[in-house]
Formats: C-alpha cells, structure tokens, sequence
C-alpha cells in the first residue's frame, strides 16, 4: 500500500481506499456477491418448487388456471420496462445528465409501483376467493353466510343420522342387525386435515354466478392439495415483492441523492449498484412468470 | 523518522509512551458504539461472543448437573430440554460461528493484510449490531417463551410444539444475515485491499482460512434464510411444504438445514484451522511445512463441506445410493484435514519449540482435533452409524471438534493476539495452569461419553440406566473442571488489563504483518506502509532478553 498522507483524497473516497477505482471496484465485487446470496435465497424456494411440482404435477396444472395470465403477462412487461429506464438512468449517471438520471429513476420507482399496484389487486382476488396456502386454502369462501350454514347443515345431518342408527339399527330380512361402522371412513391423504373440506362443491347455477361475476372457472377435475400450489405461489411472489419494496426503497434514496446532486461522472457508484440489484429483482420475476402463470 | 522506520520498523513498533493508538485516540460511549474501526467492532464482537460462551457454558454445567443421577436432579424433563436447547443454540448461533471470524478476524484481517479497513467499515458496523439485534432477540425468546426443539429445528416436532419457534428462528435468521455480511465484507476485502507486493501466497494462512470460511457464510448462509422463512410460514400459515401430515416432506427440511448446517460446521472449524497454522508456525520459529497445500487445504474443505450434508441423515429415510455416496464423499474430507495435521508436525520437527501459552493451546488442538477427526471415520461408515446415531459417541465426536477443536483454537488465537489487542501481558504461569484445568477436564468430560456412547446411551435423554451413570458423573466431574479452568482464565484476562505488564509490539517473535505494529495498533494500524515479505520468514527476529521481546533485524526488500 504505497500509500502517500499528503495526497489529497477526492470528496468521496474513503479514507481505507487509495484510489477511487479500487474503491468503486470492491463496491461491485461485494454487490454481486450480495447477488449471489439473493439468488441462493430465492433458490430454496426453486428447489421447493421443482420437488412438488414433480411431485404433485397435477395440482400445478390445475391451479395455475387460477392466476391472471394477463395481469402477470402486464407486470412482466411493467418491471422489464423499469429495468430498462434504471439502465438509463445509470447511463445518465455517467454521462453526468442529471436531468435524465432523475427522470430515468423516477420511472423506475413509478413501475415498482405499477407492479406492487397490480399484484395487490391479483392478492386481493385470491383473498377474496380463498385460494390461500395451506389450512387457509377455502376456495368458495367467498360467501361465507351460505357456507356456514351448509356446513352447519351437514353436521346436523351427520349428528341425526348417526343418532337414527344407534337408536334402531336397521336389520336384514332374517332380522339380523346389519353391522355398521359409525366411524367415518378415513379420509385418504392429506384431504381429510383441509380445512372446509367436502363444503367447497359449487351448484351448476352457483358456477354460472361465478363465471358471470368474472371468476375463473378452471377445466378438469379438482385434485387432491391444490394448497400446494398457493402455498408456493404466495411464498415466491411474496419474498419477490418485499424485494421490489426494498428496490423502491433503495431507487426513493438514490433519486433523493440525485435531486441533491450528490452524482457526478467520476462517482456514481451507488447509481450503478442499486441498478444492479433492481435488475437482478426484474430478473428472478422473468422465472417466476412463466414457472407459476404459463404451466401446461 | 520516516527513513528510519523504512529499515527497522521495529524502531517505528515501540512508540513513545503516551502516543496515540486505537484505544486512546478517542473516548466516551459514541467513540466506541458508532465506531466504523475494524479493530474497535473486533473487540466489541469479542465480548459479546464471549459473554455469550460464558452463559452457554452455564448451561452447559446445568445440564451435565441434571444427569449426575437418573431422573429429577435438579430439574424435570421440560426444563432440562429447554437447558440443552439454550446450550445449543447459543453456542452455535451466537459463540462459535462469530467469534473467530467477526471477533479475531475483525480485528487480526486488515492489519495481517497490511489494510487499513476493512472493505465496508459501514456494513461491518451494520453487521454487528444486527448480530446484537439478533442476539438479544434469540436470548429473550429463549428465555421467557422457552424452546425445547433442539438448535436444529426439526419438523414436524418444530411446527407442533408449543414452545417459541417463530421467535427464535426470526433470530436466527437475523444472526445469519449478520455472518452474510462479515463474509462478504472478508471477501472483499482480500480481493481487493491487499496493498502491493502482497499476493496470494504471501497471505498468512490465518487469512487463507478467513477467506475459504467467509466463502461458506456467503453461500450457504441464505439457504438457512429461506429454510427458516419457510418454516416460519409452515408454522404461521400451514402451507404443509414440510409437514407429512399434509403431504409434505419432513426430510426436505433436513435436506435444507444440513445443506447450510455441514458447511457451517466448517465456518466453525476452518478459522480455527487457520489459527493454529499461525500458532504451530510462529512458536517454532520456523517457516510453515508445506504453505501452499495448507492453503489450499483450506478451500478444499470449504468446497467438500457442500457435498457431504447428507451424512446427518442416513438413518433419516434416504435410499441406499444416497447414503453410500454421501458416505463415500464424507471420507475425502479426512484428506485436507489430514494435509494440515501432517504439515503442523512436519513444521514443528526441527523447530525451535517455545512453549508459552499459546502453542500449548495449539499442540492441544492437534491432539484434539486427531480425536475429533478420527471419531468422525465410524460415524461416516454406513453399518457403524446405524448403531452410534443420536448416541453419545455423536455428542462426543462433535464437541472434540467443536469445542476440543474451534473453542481451544480460539482461546489460544485470543491469548497469542491479547498482547496486541490491549497492548498488555497476562500472567503466563495463571495461564499455563488455566490451559491444564481446561484441557485435563475436557478430556475427562468427553472421552467418558465416547465409551458410554458405543455402550448405547442415547443422546439428548434425560432419563437414562444404571449402568451408565458412572461414565455420567465421571464426565461432570471433567466439566466442573473445565469450568473452573476457564474461571481462571477470566481472572487473569481481566487482571492483565488492569496489572499487567506492558506488551511489547513483537512478544512472541512472530513474523507476520500485525507483529510489525505497535501493540495496540495506531488508529490506522501502520504509521508507515509496511513492506510484505514471506509471511513465515522467521531470520533477522532476534530475541532482546532485557526487554523480553522480539525485533526485526533484516535487511528489508525495497519498498514495493
């Protein structure tokens, strides 16, 4: 480190670096080692997918019916557009255009926005509907009065007809008494522990309701554990969407500088990192999309 | 001066009394808590982590207390989970992976290097207290909500206990985010601080082990993040990715865990590795044997850490193929493990062997670390391991690692860089003695529960048969030893900062950079630019016997 006190640091190198190229230089380095850890991050989450969807790959093909091709097709085109105007506005960083810079991250901020705007109005319908992870998923559960009474029905049936049987156990012609179980017959896998279960069948005239109102009506049999698929869906869009939160907030700070004119052609290190990391959220959505909105 | 402190730095090591170093260049509670200093966070890190030993150790004492008799002792079965759980978890989380890397390398890495900083003194202040943040979270949770899952988390218990698992795993997942970022700040730091002349295989090889461990907390860390957030979902909203009982998979979860946890496992060992390279090498006062395959060794083992998870679950449910390759890729582990041991004895044959306290520490570690690391041959073959699983001998094997190992490596790491960190000696005959009680009772501790384990005595019970309980007193009895050895060791520590003696800037005669600064370091670490040399270049350190310490008498390079 030949390494001269007298030498007069520019503005902005701290005073461990000797040059602002190293400086700038190890900023890169452990952004896209941060990067790195990013995509290991969501990359448990690849791993969980890929296992149960082999596992389960007719849960992923119906499912999927659910989702808004068009409003994730929107949303896809929504952050590839902000990725281009942050590279823009990286590029104006450079060029030291401070104008452009500050126009470039604005539009970057305002499709962050966009995005988190449309996936709120894809949550809010999937919350409306009930197709929530888990003990959650209660597809139907929209009109809760009805459901609850049907429920409350059912049971009440269940209770008499039991009680009938105990009372006058019904008997061959020879005036043998037939055995019956009155254990209920166990429910196969994992269906018996879903919540709601044996509730969520629609009439044909509820189903057209359905349809009229704008609600997906998806081919095929419903198979067993279509909570998987929410279960997933939730968790990937979900960690991705607090990493456009956290992108926003990042690009607010960087036009925050900006407008202060903290930036000029010799240091635009946090312009270009913050870049980098908006692209790299842009690019595990570009995976997403087509991974959870386009199966089958 | 500055002409003179370009042939001898020695004369530039010895300031005059009252020159300002690290410690004294600024005061009150803000110069220390808003520090962005490498060497201020090292010794912040250092008491934190130390703390926290000292309150697993605690632990530790209770639970061997506990299993002195069968059944009650002290404590019922619920308390006594949740005394081995909190043993556990704070050992691991908040002791063994930070203490080396955040609190030694803190403060060791950028004066070795010849750096001022590290990369990011920012992030590395950031890091700290997300780690104290993260700390205190896990603690609090611990203490008042209870856990009894173990540190490992396993499903299904841990989506169906009572106990707190959403607390204590959100602080887990701080923690971790805390090591992402003092590895990635390592990292950088050594790719791109390194002043000129100083190459790769000019690095010490303490540096050499910083880099391969920080590699690990980059890589393997997050994938912990996410099997933590995704636990914390199986827990808040049931999505059944691990819960059989929706037709999840249970040993995915181990699956994930293991996939960060073996590699951690090395986060653990690896610096310690890299300490003893230091020890063995500077108290031979004699050049490593064979630099270049410890280094090497060194990132070997970071890479055979990620392929070798799947040994944690062979009796798990895994298929044949699975268990046989992971058991076959567990046992090429043992040769970088091995390439180290066989270059220490190589570097001490013919050396001039000092035995102060350091080195006592290192050769324990070697004698320690044998045991450890051969005890792990059984566990990796398959038929063996069907029987020593969840026994004792697994208890054992790991803690001759882990603590026979990392823990007497950082111990000795701390008292071979006290003098330089606080600029005082300790009293080396207190010390000698605490280093015995230590070494004499862990043995005694842990040996007993190597020959209990392969007699059958499952770990983790509390509630276990006759016959084994003498093999359980006789290793409590080593523990109260051990921590009355490490008792001592405080005293003597806190003693030295009041009474001891001032430290001279080379006590030991080491070789490398940070022997070269003033002890404590200036605030800059070098008041000139030190030149680099070969790190293990021990001709020109001459011993002065009337001031007890070590000067540099060589002609030096030209300035790089």
């Amino acid at each position: 480190m030949a390494h001269d006190h007298a030498h007069d640091h520019p503005p902005h190198l701290a005073h461990h670096f000797d040059t602002p190229q190293q400086q700038f230089e190890s900023g890169k380095l452990g952004m896209w080692l941060f990067l790195a850890t990013e995509i290991l991050l969501f990359g448990g989450l690849f791993c969980a997918y890929a296992v149960y969807r082999y596992m389960y790959p007719e849960v992923f093909d119906y499912a999927h019916q659910y989702l808004d091709k068009v409003m994730g097709g929107i949303n896809t085109v929504v952050l590839i557009c902000s990725s281009f105007t942050m590279a823009w506005a990286v590029r104006c960083a450079q060029t030291e255009n401070r104008k452009g810079l500050i126009l470039g991250l604005a539009l970057t901020l305002l499709g962050g926005a966009g995005f988190m705007g449309i996936k709120y109005v894809e949550y809010a319908h999937k919350i409306h509907d009930g197709l929530l992870p888990g003990t959650y998923y209660d597809p139907g559960g929209h009109d809760p009065e009805s459901l609850k009474s049907a429920r409350e029905a059912k049971l009440k049936a269940a209770a008499a007809a039991v009680a009938t049987e105990a009372a006058a156990p019904q008997k061959t012609a020879d005036g043998k008494p037939i055995e019956q179980s009155t254990i209920a017959a166990a429910p196969r896998g994992p269906k018996g522990l879903r919540k709601g279960d044996g509730i969520h069948t629609e009439t044909p005239e509820k189903a057209d309701e359905h349809a009229a109102a704008g609600h997906v009506q998806p081919h095929g049999e419903r198979p067993e554990g279509v909570w998987w698929f929410f279960g997933i869906y939730f968790l990937m869009t979900g960690l991705h969407g607090f990493h456009v939160l956290a992108g926003m907030g990042v690009i607010g700070w960087l036009l925050y500088r900006s407008i202060k004119g903290h930036f000029n052609k010799d240091y635009f290190a946090p312009v270009d990192l913050g870049g980098l990391y908006w692209h790299l959220v842009d690019l595990i959505w570009i995976y997403l999309f087509p991974l959870l909105y386009l199966i089958g | 001066m500055a002409d003179a402190t370009m042939t001898n730095p020695s004369a530039a090591s010895t300031p005059p009394a009252g020159e300002m170093n690290y410690l004294t260049c600024a005061r009150g509670w803000k110069s220390w808590f808003l520090t962005l200093d490498h060497k201020r966070i090292g010794i912040m890190y250092l008491i934190a982590t130390m703390s926290s030993f000292g309150l697993a150790g605690l632990f530790a004492l209770l639970v061997r207390t506990e299993l002195l008799t069968p059944k009650d002792t002290i404590v019922d079965a619920d308390m006594y989970n949740q005394f081995f759980t909190l043993h556990g978890a704070i050992m691991v989380f908040l002791f063994i992976i930070p203490s080396i890397p955040a609190a030694l390398g803190n403060f060791v890495l950028p004066i070795m290097l010849g750096a001022k900083d590290v990369a990011f003194p920012k992030l590395n202040l950031f890091s700290f207290y997300l780690w104290m943040f993260g700390g205190i979270f896990a603690v609090v949770t611990l203490a008042t909500g209870g856990l009894d899952t173990g540190w490992t988390f396993y499903t299904p218990y841990s989506i169906e206990t009572q106990t707190a698992v959403i607390a204590m795993t959100t602080g887990a997942f701080i923690l971790g985010f805390s090591s992402i970022f003092t590895g990635l700040n390592f990292i950088v730091t050594i790719h791109k601080l390194r002043p000129p002349g100083m190459t790769w295989f000019k690095m010490p090889l303490f540096l050499w082990a910083i880099y391969a461990t920080a590699i690990l907390q980059v890589i393997a860390t997050p994938v912990l993040g996410i099997t933590l957030l995704l636990l914390i979902a199986e827990r808040a909203l049931g999505v059944g990715i691990f819960a059989a009982s929706m037709g999840g998979d249970p040993v995915m979860f181990q699956h994930f865990f293991w996939f960060y946890s073996h590699p951690a496992v090395y986060i653990m060992i690896l610096p310690a590795l890299g300490i003893v390279s230091e020890l063995i090498a500077c108290y031979s006062h004699k050049p490593i044997f064979g630099y270049r395959f410890i280094a090497w060794s060194s990132i070997a083992i970071a890479l055979f850490s990620f392929i070798v998870w799947g040994h944690h679950m062979f009796t798990s449910g895994q298929s044949e193929l699975v268990n046989m390759v992971f058991s076959a890729l567990t046992f090429s582990v043992s040769i970088p493990s091995a390439i180290k041991v066989f270059n220490w004895l190589a570097t001490m044959y013919k050396g001039a062997i000092t035995l102060q306290t350091p080195m006592l520490y290192g050769l324990g570690f070697i004698f320690l670390f044998t045991i450890g690391g051969l005890t792990g041959l059984p566990l990796a073959m398959l038929s063996v391991d069907v029987h020593l699983h969840d026994t004792y001998f697994v208890v054992a094997h790991f803690h001759y690692v882990m603590m026979g190992s990392t823990v007497i490596a950082m111990v000795g790491g701390m008292h071979h860089w006290w003098p330089k960190m606080f600029g005082k000696m300790y009293n080396e005959t207190a010390a000698r003695i605490a280093f015995v009680l230590v070494f004499i009772g862990f043995n005694v501790t842990f040996f007993t529960q190597f020959i209990i384990g392969s007699q059958g005595m499952p770990r983790r019970y509390y509630d276990y048969e006759p016959q084994f309980q003498l093999g359980h007193q006789i290793s409590t009895m080593g523990s109260y030893v051990m921590g009355l050895g490490f008792l001592l060791m405080l005293g003597y520590l806190l003693h030295s900062l009041v009474r001891g003696k001032k430290a001279p800037a080379n006590p030991w005669g080491g070789s490398t950079l940070e022997w070269v600064a003033s002890s404590p370091p200036s605030h800059h670490n070098f008041d000139e630019a030190p030149q680099v040399d070969d790190p293990y270049d021990f001709t020109g350190i001459d011993y002065k016997p009337d001031t007890d310490e070590y000067v540099f008498n060589r002609p030096r390079a030209a300035k790089a």
